[in-house]
């Protein structure tokens, strides 16, 4: 079976890129396939020229699902990837802690997974990615079992994080305002066989904030992007709702 | 509480019943000559209980040592599996009971023919529950492994072994309990001491109630034994058995 159909997509080097598409076109996959886990059936994936195959140490991938060890505690959890990489240093619980303070878990560190919401879950999984300082983050709707504020917050956090410590980001979401919003291009995919119809520039000045939305800007982005997903007259009756 | 009411009830009726059928002592023993027997030569029962033990923990760690590596290769691919399984069951569907005089001769008369056999009846579970727990470990953490270049034996012992203990521990409680019934069966062919000896040795001279007295023994080290790997299960691997979140 063929989940994906003639996908092309360059991703400049500390660019971020934002993908939607409505469940089941291919995100997942197309994660799947740029993070080395799995091959293409045809076609290639390269990063710096080089074709992948099989996943490297410079990236970093969140899971759709959080993936947690359920018999490891948070913080062993986020130190994880340090230990398979035989990175683990004296100084890399501290470095634990900061990023768990980022996301608001300080408090949580020896909990087990099992004791954590979904959504403190998910944020567990983004510390577990980002402590391995990789050049390359793909994440896949990693605030997606988030409430609403914690999700502006921790986008935002996010954009904070990229502006310091630069990477390319490949963002999955369901959320058009949240592509918009974070990214440089948003990658609009439609379902069955999945494929990537239009790649969308997001000319909003940075730093990003949500008081953006209003910008005329936005909603010509948002607007093009549901226009897409749903198709013209339903795009205009969600835009006018909004 | 209810159990123990069983019980109590349960040697009441014994005890009553011996008493008014007049049973013979050699054929029934009621509880009070089983347990003035035990009392009397409590230190000959105490060496026979020491002897069992070691053979059943012998045993019960060759078992370990043996289903480990069994079903690590059991689990590395099918073409194992398939040439494994069908000689693992064919270790099972030897009787112990046959095999062991058999053993004996071949591996001489002394501890090793006793550990072989506790060996056979208790590995078993071990290897299948084992093995059935790497197998299953979940297809997202293997994956999540693999996006890190997890090594070979760094997924083993990372994220296959640890994800196993709660089926590894269904294999241990299944084996301790077995070694119990292995060690017997291979005292009972050929040993000097031990409860099985024991009980052979009694019931020869009609000695039921020092029979009867090794067997309750033996139930209660299998009881024992059992509950040792449950508190281990509990202590070290809480998070294996879903248990009361820690009150704290
Ligand atoms: N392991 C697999 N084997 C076969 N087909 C698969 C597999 N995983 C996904 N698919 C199929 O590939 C297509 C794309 O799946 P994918 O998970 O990439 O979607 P997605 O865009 O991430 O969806 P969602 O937004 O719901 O997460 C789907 O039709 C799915 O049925
Ligand atoms: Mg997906």
């Amino acid at each position: 079976m063929q989940a994906l159909l003639e996908v092309s997509l360059a991703i400049e080097r500390n660019e971020f890129v934002s993908i939607v598409g409505p469940s089941g076109c291919g995100k997942s996959t197309l994660l799947r396939l740029i993070a080395g886990l799995i091959g293409p059936s045809s076609g290639k994936v390269t990063i710096d020229g080089s074709a992948i195959d099989g996943p490297r140490r410079d990236v970093g991938v969140v899971f759709q699902a959080p993936t947690l060890l359920p018999w490891a505690n948070v913080l062993d959890n986020v130190l994880f990837p340090l230990k398979i990489l035989h990175r683990l240093a004296p100084d890399s619980p501290a470095k634990g802690r900061e990023l768990l303070r980022l996301v608001g878990l300080s408090d949580f560190e020896r909990k087990m997974p099992s004791e954590l919401s979904g959504g403190m879950q998910q944020r567990t999984s983004i510390c577990r990615a980002l402590i391995t300082d990789p050049d390359i983050l793909l994440m896949d709707e990693p605030f997606g079992a988030l409430d609403a504020l914690t999700r502006e917050e921790m986008s935002l956090e996010l954009l904070r994080i990229w502006q310091e410590q630069p990477k390319t980001i490949f963002f999955v979401t369901h959320s058009v305002p949240e592509a918009v919003l974070l990214a440089d291009r948003v990658c609009v995919m439609t379902a069955r066989p999945g494929r990537i119809i239009e790649i969308i520039d997001v000319p909003l000045p940075r730093p990003r904030s949500y008081e953006q939305e209003s910008l005329q800007e936005f909603q010509n982005c948002a607007k093009r992007i549901r226009q897409h997903i749903f198709g013209d007259a339903a795009a205009s009756a969600r835009t006018g709702a909004a | 509480m209810l159990p123990l009411l069983a019980v109590l009830i349960l040697g009441v009726a014994w005890e009553g019943a011996v008493l008014v059928f007049e049973i013979p002592v050699y054929m029934f023993p009621a509880l009070s000559v089983i347990w003035s027997e035990f009392l009397t030569n409590v230190g000959l029962v105490a060496g026979h209980t020491v002897a069992t033990l070691g053979t059943v923990m012998g045993g019960f760690a060759l078992s370990i040592a043996i289903s480990v590596p069994l079903a690590v290769l059991i689990a590395s691919s099918p073409l194992m599996a398939n040439a494994i399984y069908p000689l693992l069951v064919l270790t099972q569907s030897v009787p112990k009971v046959a095999l062991a005089p058999i053993l004996v001769v071949v591996l001489g008369a002394g501890e090793v023919p006793r550990l072989v056999v506790t060996f056979l009846v208790a590995f078993f579970p071990l290897v299948t529950s084992l093995a059935t727990g790497l197998l299953t470990t979940p297809a997202d953490l293997i994956e999540l492994g693999r996006s890190y270049k997890a090594t070979w034996w760094q997924e083993l012992v990372r994220i296959r072994f640890p994800s196993s203990v709660p089926f590894m521990f269904n294999g241990l409680k299944l084996a301790i309990t077995f070694a119990v019934v292995g060690a017997t069966v291979g005292e009972f062919v050929a040993a000097d001491k031990g409860l099985g000896y024991q009980i052979m040795a009694a019931t020869a001279f009609f000695n039921t109630p020092a029979a009867f007295g090794a067997l309750v023994i033996l139930s209660l080290l299998g009881i024992v034994l059992f509950q040792a790997v449950v508190i281990i299960e509990k202590v070290f691997f809480s998070w294996s058995t879903p248990m009361e979140a820690d009150l704290q």
